[in-house]
């Protein structure tokens, strides 16, 4: 654990290591990216222990009030960790090739000095047993949050989506403080957090609903998620790798914290959950499909399949109440696995758009165009993560999703009347996927397939060494999972006792819950052989042909790049198809007359409850604030003594009685 | 064991485009005309797999992992699959949500690769393709939800297992009719055929499945009319098992029952196509909508 905590300060001081090395030759950031894998590298021995019998424990005295330097690794928060760590050194290691501090000398230093600390702070959050402890590291996360999304400052979007996200933080860290304030009142050790399955407090509900309110504002449940599109947009994609597949989870890492303290479980939490999960999830894909900005639509879908953990975590709340044990196992299983695996698809996905990126020099998806043959790996990479976030085997997405169909099915089997309604769990999976598997066939086909749309998408090269690396190992730990998901099970397994307070797991062996897991490898190996050797059979049959005929015009002989459908044109009928709820706005577009004049269509789709609920009613009040102000502070001194003599007034006949 | 499975995929190889062939006999008899052969889907088969490719100068590996794709999703889908009296090849707890993942994965490639042609016809085939598609799934989970709760097991083979039978005379049966007629929606809408979308029409802006392979030549287009053939079958034998759950007891009666039943279904789909006309497209997503209500109607009621 000692080494654990070395490895901590090391990723938390890396970046300093930018302010001494030379600036020229990036010396001090790929210094700081060393420290960063030497820390990465300290903490995986602490975490290969994780299913040792006894549990790793630092406890130190803390000259704090009502504080305690308590950390403990178990395996709920290693399954938080795992993906992290991974995350956090491949994203440093692709950050040497795509915000290298020469061509960046205004802002890499900071950038490198806050994505160090952010890592540590998030470690530190995912240990911590105590609620000054991780209330602490929290903050010191959102802040360095807030460093990374501001990176580029001299840029007024970017600016504002900072501030909207440092708001947002920060209202839900002020719930925070409720809630653990009041899990605090009543027990004894204050701050320090109850073992599993052991607390009841009559405030019970209340606590729930100020974490649900301060973790779903940071993990991006759907009314909540309002920050979250623009700051991921406005972040370097690295360090957009990281907020999106590591920082929103520590929401989620919350929760499930903090669920597992209640000895008893009310039933309309795990309902509540349900109906927020499905809410995030179809909507969070439906505004995805609208996007044209490819950094934009990756970030819906992080509230997408945050909907899909909720979804798993609702289930095995449920599971709970109503005393499902296989209920609880699989949800929770699911949830957990999904929460790893959206770390690493989400983050291929943002460092593969990166490339694109890097490579074209704009994030509009419908600049883009022909990108396969300029970017062949960053394409093959790409295509990778969209299978895998689809939820398609033989990836990884498959594996998680599965688990949360199961459960859901799972409640076939319940006598209670009232669980049945989580059976429209399934369904509801059923729809975001096919969803999602329109969206990144948009996303995919468009960018990568056919010809370019713009000279700077025929110009687009290939990403360094540096970059394509991270790349290709978060696509081959995303088939790892995918192929072999029974090398997790015992992980999910002992994470689903210990949250329910249990010391012994269910059995894997034939009949448990997991068990099917293996059987689902050897179909996707089955897959992936199948497929393997009949493209290798099609390809070498097909190696004579005749490649320089244009497409099949169906007749038109001169087509153009601009012929092409787009992503706006791919994406309109499903946004038509949901416009009850993305109110869509368009212009232009109908060339009327035998010979029309130049047209021109542009669409547009507001956040719904950012820029249609949030923002007109704070300006509404700041509007009426505004007035009130004016109204009292009105510069007239004869006023202003006027206050004076009547705060006395009230005053004297409050104190004497 | 390993005897079942090679007869397994050999009757579904062998056999998977006859099914067309019927269909096209019965569209021509309600048309008046002889029509085609009965084996002319063979005879296509065999001289594309003769025949060279062309490619468009655009295209790139995306474009021939479709067809891969598609033609292999079937095969590894029917081992899920309880045929006839053969028992499921590869069956675990949850393998119907496998099944049904397994043909969005060939739906991804298949639109991937008519986006790579960078043509705007086969772009406007791909999004119509996944459209329709995401609303047919909800109505197949309905479904496995309704067959779940009828056989209290998780697995394709549990599913569509003896149980049917008395599941047919029980008071749930109305449910399952409605089952039967959701699964037989989806069949067409997934196969592409009329009212939802027509296979013969290469030429209309009007149709979807057809369109999006309109670039494939030889082989290639060879293998996506086989994988098309091979996936009426697969999704076929589903409808068919519901609607003929007939157990003789006996492996070749039983083989027998499946096979005149998938022929059967082929003369349904013919009818079905030569007595109605092909929906307006709007139309489509309202008629899909509609069906998803009915599948919930259908779960409603075995809940009860």
């Amino acid at each position: 654990m000692i080494w654990l905590l070395c490895g901590i300060v090391l990723m938390g001081v890396s970046g300093l290591a930018g302010l001494i090395g030379s600036r020229a030759r990036d010396g001090g950031q790929k210094l700081a990216c060393a420290l960063i894998l030497v820390g990465v590298t300290l903490c995986l021995p602490a975490l290969l222990k994780v299913l040792a019998p006894t549990a790793t424990v630092i406890n130190w005295r803390w000259a704090v009030p009502g504080g305690q330097f308590l950390l403990e690794l178990d395996a709920i928060s290693a399954a938080f960790i795992l993906p992290l760590l991974l995350v956090v050194a491949l994203g440093a290691i692709y950050g040497l090739g795509y915000w290298r501090h020469r061509e960046h000398p205004a802002n890499a230093t900071k950038l490198q000095i806050f994505y160090g600390l952010i890592s540590a702070a998030m470690i530190v959050l995912l240990l911590a047993r105590n609620s000054l402890l991780f209330l602490m590291a929290w903050e010191v996360m959102a802040l360095a949050g807030y460093f990374l999304i501001t990176t580029e400052d001299h840029k007024p979007e970017v600016c504002r989506a900072g501030f909207i996200y440092l708001i947002a933080t920060h209202s839900g860290t002020l719930a925070l403080f409720g809630a653990f304030a009041l899990l605090g009142t009543g027990q004894p050790g204050a701050l320090s957090w109850p073992a599993a399955a052991s607390f009841s407090s009559p405030q019970a509900g209340l606590i729930f609903i100020l974490a649900l309110f301060g973790f779903g504002m940071k993990a991006g449940l759907m009314p909540l998620h309002i920050w979250l599109p623009g700051a991921h947009a406005a972040a370097p994609s690295h360090a957009s790798a990281l907020l999106s597949g590591v920082m929103i989870k520590t929401g989620i890492y919350g929760l499930v914290r903090l669920t597992s303290f209640f000895a008893e479980i009310p039933a309309w939490w795990g309902w509540t959950l349900l109906l927020l999960g499905v809410v995030s999830g179809i909507f969070g894909v439906a505004l995805a499909i609208a996007q044209h900005d490819i950094k934009r639509l990756l970030a819906y879908h992080s509230v997408e399949n945050i909907g899909i953990i909720a979804l798993g975590l609702g289930l095995a709340l449920l599971g709970r109440s109503y005393n499902q044990p296989t209920l609880v196992v699989l949800g929770l299983a699911g949830c957990l696995l999904h929460v790893a695996n959206h770390g690493l698809f989400k983050s291929l996905l943002f460092l593969s758009a990166g490339s694109m990126i890097h490579g074209v020099g704009t994030r509009e998806i419908d600049q883009y165009g022909g990108l396969l043959k300029r970017q062949p790996l960053t394409g093959l990479f790409f295509l990778g993560g969209a299978v895998a976030i689809c939820g398609l085997p033989p990836f990884n997405g498959f594996i998680s999703e599965w688990l949360i169909y199961l459960a859901s099915f799972k409640v076939l089997n319940s006598p209670s009347g009232v669980l049945s309604l989580s059976l429209l769990t399934a369904p509801a999976l059923a729809l975001i996927g096919g969803l999602a598997l329109a969206c990144f066939v948009k996303v995919f086909g468009i960018s990568f397939g056919g010809e370019p749309r713009t000279a700077a998408a025929a110009s687009a090269h290939e990403a360094p060494a540096t970059m394509l690396w991270p790349m290709g190992i978060f696509l081959l730990a995303c088939a790892f999972i995918g192929l072999l998901p029974s090398q997790l099970a015992p992980l999910l397994n002992r994470a689903a006792a210990q949250w329910q307070g249990q010391d012994h797991p269910l059995p894997l062996s034939l009949g448990g819950p997991l068990a099917p897991l293996a059987a689902i490898s050897l179909a996707g190996w089955i897959l992936v052989v199948l497929l393997a050797l009949v493209f290798w059979r099609l390809r070498r049959c097909s190696q004579g042909a005749r490649r320089d005929l244009g497409t099949w015009g169906c007749g038109y002989p001169f087509p153009s790049p601009k012929m092409q459908y787009t992503a706006s044109s791919f994406g309109d009928s499903l946004v038509r198809l949901f416009n009850f709820g993305l109110w869509s706005k368009r212009h232009g577009g109908r060339p009327d007359g035998l010979f029309p004049a130049t047209s021109s269509f542009e669409s547009h789709t507001p956040d719904l409850f950012l820029d249609r609920l949030f923002s007109p009613a704070f300006q509404g009040a700041a509007w009426l604030m505004h007035g009130v102000r004016r109204l009292i502070q009105n510069g007239v001194a004869a006023i202003y003594l006027l206050y004076s003599a009547l705060t006395l007034l009230v005053l004297l006949a409050l104190l004497t009685r | 064991m390993i005897g079942r499975i090679v007869l397994q995929l050999l009757i579904l190889l062998m056999f998977a485009p006859l099914p067309l062939g019927v269909i096209n006999k019965t569209k021509a008899l309600f048309a008046g005309r002889i029509g085609p052969p009965l084996l002319q889907p063979y005879y296509d088969l065999a001289r594309l797999w003769r025949k060279g490719f062309v490619f468009s100068r655009t295209t790139t590996w995306v474009f021939l992992a479709g067809p891969v794709v598609g033609l292999v999703v079937p095969v590894l889908a029917c081992l899920l699959l309880p045929f006839g009296g053969l028992p499921a090849p590869i069956s675990f707890h949850g393998d119907l949500i496998l099944f049904v993942y397994l043909f969005g994965l060939s739906r991804f490639f298949t639109a991937a690769a008519a986006l790579d042609t960078g043509s705007s016809f086969e772009g406007m085939g791909a999004v119509r393709e996944v459209t329709f598609s995401c609303l047919a799934e909800p109505i197949v989970l309905f479904c496995l939800l309704v067959l779940a709760h009828g056989a209290d097991s998780l697995t394709l083979g549990g599913l569509l297992g003896p149980q049917l039978t008395s599941f047919w005379h029980s008071p749930h049966a109305a449910s399952l009719g409605i089952v039967l007629v959701c699964l037989f929606v989806v069949l067409l809408v997934e196969n592409s055929r009329i009212p939802f979308d027509d296979p013969n029409t290469h030429l209309e802006l009007t149709m979807i499945h057809e369109v999006m392979v309109l670039d494939h030549s030889g082989p290639a287009l060879g293998m996506i009319l086989y994988g098309a053939a091979m996936k009426l079958v697969v999704l076929g034998a589903l409808v068919v098992r519901l609607a003929l759950p007939l157990q003789t007891g006996w492996l070749i009666g039983d083989l027998l029952v499946f096979l005149v039943g998938i022929l059967l279904l082929a003369v349904v789909i013919g009818v079905v196509e030569s007595t109605m006309a092909r929906l307006r497209l709007p139309r489509v997503p309202q008629v899909l909508v509609g069906t998803s209500l009915l599948s919930v109607f259908a779960l409603v009621l075995a809940l009860r």
